[in-house]
């Protein structure tokens, strides 16, 4: 086992399988996010994170979820440094004028360390604030689940304050587009590097990314975009 | 109509592997567009070798695109500025009269330079020593229908059986990256009854000896596929993965 993680093709499997396991965390962060676009005061949005916070399920891949994205980031960067280093030094002088490989294919780093950069904000942002300090933002609030009044957590005035500043709401709506980027290449080559593909799957695989990849990405950046113009005050 | 043109070399040149290198301009004036660029190569080392200057040295062979014996990096790819050809069966037609074309070795870690334009490949042959064969028992003749092979799969590795193991696919990679080239070498056997015996075994062993020679991680960017002259396709490397994780997982 060992030999075969060490190996290039178990090193890019840990990267396609901890890939995956994060996009599926994605599809569940934006159907909850999604919830904050329901005009009710975020009473639904308040329920649902009570639901995340509380549900047994949840709260183990919660460290699995941190596992996931540490594989991820520090294979990712390992890999990086091999493949540069089996590139060699000479570069060609004449570039590379290849034509017909994604932009987003080449700069998985590039988009990676953006990606790392926006979760170290994200994190300060929210999570430091619900699991660790606290804030007078998140005082109590009744809501009705399925009929009964429950006492949560007012999650929704956190994420509506936050989103009422400019600069976070562009940061953002830009790690969005960064995001769609990375997962334009990311879904299709998570699947290639475990094996999962062919002729006829690679054009299948290819057109399920990218309208993952956009519609994850860029809905990330609408609901930022729409708190901040219409959900204020 | 037009039929020569004027054109200017930029050319690395380096005295042997130890030598840092450089690139060397040449003018070459009323080359014939039908000229293939190998032969406009003769001419200019004709010329030098008449001007008593040592000729530049590159590596080629059949000159009809099967020996995988050429291979230069013209103008910002591997096999020049034309698609699914090799260096030698490129024209000089694709080059404007005037142009500056650019020419320099493979340049990845796994293939050092030997000298100008060659580059030591022997990395692809230990590749294939490791495992890239099949250990045939010589016997009497099979019966054809003792043998069944649907006609996807003799396509698939009759197409994976068209690489010729030039190296444009790690020259073309950003990571340095053999899969291409391994994964052909893979499938053109797996896909077949005669090859599937050794198949767990071939595909550990070749891929252990391609890490093992520095070549770097497959991104699936597809830069590969783009440049190979015989059109390797991706399938092949996935197909590959599929062999070495289900081999390894069986051990």
């Amino acid at each position: 086992m060992s030999s075969l993680l060490s190996s290039s093709i178990g090193k890019k499997l840990l990267m396609g399988l901890s890939g995956l396991f994060l996009m599926m965390f994605l599809l569940v962060h934006l159907a909850v996010n999604s919830l904050l676009l329901v005009p009710d005061g975020g009473d639904t949005f308040n329920a649902a994170a009570h639901f995340m916070a509380t549900n047994p399920a949840i709260r183990i891949m919660e460290p699995l979820l941190g596992v996931g994205f540490l594989v991820h980031i520090v294979w990712g960067i390992v890999l990086t440094i091999q493949n540069r280093k089996a590139r060699g030094n000479s570069r060609y002088a004449s570039g590379n004028k290849t034509t017909g490989v994604t932009w987003a294919s080449k700069n998985m780093l590039v988009l990676g360390l953006t990606i790392l950069a926006f979760l170290v904000l994200h994190m300060a942002h929210f999570w430091v604030k619900m699991k660790v300090t606290g804030d007078p933002l998140l005082d109590h609030t009744i809501v009705s689940i399925a009929g009964v009044d429950t006492e949560v957590e007012n999650a929704y005035r956190l994420v509506n304050a936050t989103f009422s500043y400019l600069w976070i709401m562009i940061v953002y709506v830009v790690a969005g587009i960064g995001l769609a980027l990375h997962l334009s290449h990311g879904f299709w080559s998570s699947l290639q590097s475990i094996g999962f593909s062919n002729e006829l799957w690679r054009t299948r695989l290819n057109t399920v990314g990218q309208y993952y990849a956009w519609i994850v990405g860029l809905g990330f950046s609408l609901i930022a975009l729409l708190q901040y113009f219409f959900y204020q005050g | 109509m037009e039929n020569n043109i004027n054109i200017k070399l930029k050319v690395w040149r380096q005295q042997d592997a130890r030598d840092k290198g450089r690139f060397e301009t040449f003018k070459l004036d009323n080359i014939s567009t039908d000229s293939s660029f190998l032969e406009m190569m003769d001419i200019l080392n004709e010329q030098l070798v008449n001007e008593g200057k040592e000729p530049i040295a590159f590596d080629h062979d059949c000159r009809e695109g099967i020996c995988g014996m050429c291979s230069m990096y013209i103008n910002g790819r591997p096999h020049g500025p034309d698609d699914d050809i090799t260096t030698c069966q490129l024209h000089m037609r694709k080059f404007k009269d005037g142009e500056t074309i650019t020419i320099e070795p493979w340049r990845s870690a796994g293939f050092p330079v030997i000298k100008d334009l060659i580059v030591d490949r022997t990395a692809f042959d230990k590749i294939i020593a490791a495992g890239g064969y099949v250990s045939v028992n010589t016997g009497g003749v099979p019966d054809a229908n003792a043998l069944p092979i649907s006609k996807d799969a003799g396509d698939e590795a009759m197409d994976a059986a068209s690489c010729i193991g030039c190296g444009a696919c790690v020259a073309a990679c950003k990571n340095g990256s053999a899969m291409l080239f391994v994964s052909a070498k893979v499938s053109q056997l797996s896909l077949l009854p005669q090859g599937k015996v050794e198949a767990a075994r071939r595909a550990k062993n070749m891929v252990a000896r391609m890490d093992e020679l520095g070549f770097g991680n497959c991104t699936n960017t597809g830069a590969c596929e783009v440049e190979c002259p015989k059109g390797i396709s991706l399938a092949n490397i996935s197909r590959l993965n599929r062999e070495y994780l289900t081999a390894k997982i069986k051990d």
